[in-house]
């Protein structure tokens, strides 16, 4: 591309539907925390996908120099867009699919919904997709009376419970097998009765659910993992071959994917193909993957579309220290390496996007203004795990702190008072600004224990460090702070000055104790 | 403003910085270094671990083979470009037990129903990746269709030992973008239940690879 664009220096439009939280994720943690069931699953999964994930990519001599290339490889398709969204039309236009492009969730939706009346089908079969998700397309559907038949076991199980998708990769990780059977018995109308809640058992009954729906749908919805610009080809990558069924028995195929899914070139693939498998079930590869370049003659739909969709992604775009978060390929492995992610779970998040690529998509798509979405920079505790699992090297702990100064730059402009935030910012600029300060404060260091009780743990602290403490308690400050006890241990002769009143906790306690 | 105008207008705006387009490192293995041998014993071994069933016999023992499995299907679904010596172990017509052999071709295309009442299919492969046990189809004679590897509920793959690389990047250099591809990795399976694996959902139950030496 050269880089000349000659418009207004247009402010970034952003996304809608599902990325917008519908409460923010401190209140939504603090309700997720409570459930032990939701826990303890996502403890295990996160833990067994985290140990395989390990295992697969120790294999790989040159897993680095993958990670290298994707990383580049993304950048690359990024700094170029315009050009190779333009040569991926031309090719797949080429080969009889049609290009449809969308601004963001409403108009993707309405696009769809053409497309599904105009063939006159009032039903269609679906392949697990963010971004169908992210823009609410079943819930749409609905309302202009189609009806949209999730086909992934996982979606399927959640949507027959009319609940959310807790993770990208498994979305009903949430649910054990007993509840899965429960959910069965009560919304399938041709189900055994005699069900147990085997996984096989469990497998069969969906299978037999939906093998009718498959061999009689006419239109299935669709999204994409890769589009790759010099030849036009599409890929979907899955397991069960409820997407093999989808892309190859109706006679229309839609398929929505985000404009960031393009790689420059068919040989990108080779890359991709490596790091999304390993990174996501741990597995050398999944079962099965699908490409397709706009139509076959006598093989699979005749009448294909893709809908390229923006809904905020441009406005990610045009954040320069942030718009690395498109390059992400919704592997899920920074979830499961998550400590946060392991204790709340997704619904936490509130967007499609949860974890945390989700704490800073999300925000970027939508913008940090949005009420709900501004406190997912906050969602992290910044150790890292994240960005030494992501395949395509997103420094995600960087944007994270990059997106919190954005926020408190944006809550700046508003306050008037000083709030206790910047109240308490003065009265640390002034204890570390000598420590002679210091030494005077922690000479409160016993108050705290006290406070703390005899199980030596504070569990509710006042006013704005109430918010820290609504879902942890903290352990009591020590009897004495690390510098009155070095004194005390080498006193003077050190060469270390005993400060006034360091004496005092003397004779208490011989050393601080560790909670 | 069309949609697809406001788009890219948008994403050149956003682009504004002109971010420098790196170069790709591509300093991973792009070439095989196992030896023929080495790279069959690395395939058998990732597709038995899919939970596929793998034979490895002298090209003259495949038709054997092939009535040796298909001995229980009473209907079978080939595509055209089979090579079709590949059957010949298969008992005569009017032989009790004899599979009923249905061709799919471009002039006799079967339908999703035909298709349902069969039980197994046997295809070729373009090419197989032995580091990740991936099998190849692209749509050409001797796979056919995409749907027909789909429906039945056994698929038997022949797969010729010279068409076994050992990395992707070897496969995705002889493949043609653009054509209709399947890659499979054993047969169906979804872990979506307490990640406890299943085999089978909704494509074929039983993969048999067939690799001919
Ligand atoms: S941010 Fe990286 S690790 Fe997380 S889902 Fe995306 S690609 Fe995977």
């Amino acid at each position: 591309m050269s880089g000349t664009f000659l418009g207004m220096p247009a402010l970034p439009v952003y996304g809608h539907g599902n990325l917008n939280a519908t409460e923010p994720f401190p209140k939504a943690a603090h309700r997720e925390l409570g459930n032990a069931q939701l826990r303890a699953n996502l403890g295990h999964a996160t833990r067994t996908i985290r140990d395989k994930r390990l295992h697969v990519v120790s294999e790989l001599p040159d897993w680095e120099d993958m990670r290298d290339a994707g990383s580049a490889i993304k950048n690359a398709t990024m700094a170029n867009l315009p050009a190779l969204l333009e040569q991926f039309e031309a090719n797949f236009t080429a080969r009889g699919g049609i290009i449809h492009w969308a601004r963001d969730a409403q108009e993707a939706n309405q696009v769809v919904t053409e497309l599904i009346q105009a063939t006159g089908e009032t039903e269609v079969v679906k392949v697990k997709s963010m971004a169908t998700q992210e823009i609410g397309l079943n819930e749409y559907l609905q309302e202009q009376g189609i009806a949209a038949f999730e086909t992934d076991l996982a979606e399927l199980i959640v949507q027959l419970d009319r609940d959310l998708p807790s993770h990208i990769l498994v979305p009903a990780i949430h649910k054990n097998r007993s509840q899965i059977r429960e959910i069965f018995l009560r919304e399938m109308e041709d189900v055994d009765p005699e069900l147990t809640n085997e996984p096989a058992r469990l497998a069969e009954a969906a299978r037999r659910h939906l093998r009718r729906k498959f061999l009689t749908a006419k239109v299935a919805v669709s999204g994409a993992n890769f589009g790759l610009a010099d030849t036009g080809t599409l890929a979907v990558v899955e397991s069960e071959g409820n997407g093999r069924m989808c892309l190859t028995l109706p006679e229309t195929l839609i398929t929505v994917m985000g404009i960031e899914k393009l790689l420059p070139s068919w040989r990108d693939l080779e890359v991709f193909m490596q790091l999304l498998p390993r990174s996501s079930t741990g597995e050398r590869m999944n079962p099965y993957t699908s490409l397709w370049t706009g139509t076959t003659p006598g093989d699979g739909p005749q009448n294909v579309h893709l809908v390229l969709l923006d809904n905020g992604r441009t406005a990610a775009l045009a954040d320069e220290l942030g718009r690395t978060a498109l390059n992400c390929i919704r592997c899920s492995a920074c979830m499961n390496v998550c400590p946060v992610y392991e204790r709340t779970g997704g619904h936490a998040y509130g967007s499609t996007y949860p974890g945390p690529i989700g704490a800073i998509l999300s925000p970027l798509m939508t913008g940090i203004k949005s009420e709900e979405n501004n406190s997912l920079p906050y969602a992290s505790s910044l150790c890292g795990a994240c960005f030494d699992a992501c395949p395509v090297k997103i420094n995600i702990p960087e944007i994270l702190v990059h997106l919190r100064g954005v926020d408190v730059d944006s809550q700046r402009s508003k306050v008037k008072v000083p709030s206790q935030m910047d109240l308490m910012m003065k009265g640390a600029e002034w204890a570390f600004s000598d420590g002679a300060h210091l030494n005077l404060l922690e000479k409160g260091l016993p108050v705290g224990r006290l406070a703390a009780g005899r199980d030596k743990v504070i569990k509710k602290l006042p006013g704005l460090a109430g918010k820290w403490t609504q879902s942890r308690d903290i352990p009591a400050p020590p009897g004495q702070s690390f510098r009155q006890w070095w004194a005390k241990e080498h006193g003077a002769a050190d060469g270390v000055e005993p400060s006034v009143g360091d004496q005092q906790s003397e004779g208490k306690q011989s050393e601080g104790e560790q909670a | 403003m069309s949609a697809r105008e406001d788009i890219l207008d948008r994403i050149k705006a956003a682009l504004r910085d002109a971010p420098a387009t790196p170069d790709i490192p591509r300093n991973y293995r792009l070439a095989t270094d196992k030896t023929a041998g080495q790279r069959l014993e690395q395939l058998v071994d990732r597709l038995v671990d899919y939970k596929a069933n793998v034979f490895v016999v002298p090209a003259a023992e495949v038709p054997a083979k092939l009535a040796e499995l298909l001995a229980g299907s009473a209907k079978i679904v080939v595509p055209h470009g089979l090579p079709r010596e590949w059957l010949s172990g298969l008992p005569g017509k009017d032989d009790a037990g004899s599979p009923a052999v249905e061709v799919d071709s471009p002039e006799r295309r079967l339908t999703v129903a035909e298709l349902d009442a069969v039980d197994a299919v046997v295809t070729g492969a373009a090419v197989a990746v032995s580091e990740t046990g991936t099998i190849m189809l692209d749509g050409s004679p001797s796979q056919g269709r995409r749907i027909i590897s789909l429906v039945p509920d056994r698929h038997i793959c022949v797969l010729r030992a010279d068409d076994v690389v050992e990395v992707l990047p070897e496969a995705v250099a002889r493949l043609d973008a653009t054509a209709p591809q399947t890659w499979i990795s054993g047969p169906s399976a979804t872990s979506d239940i307490e990640l406890e694996r299943v085999e089978g959902v909704h494509g074929p139950r039983t993969l048999d690879v067939v690799i001919l030496t």
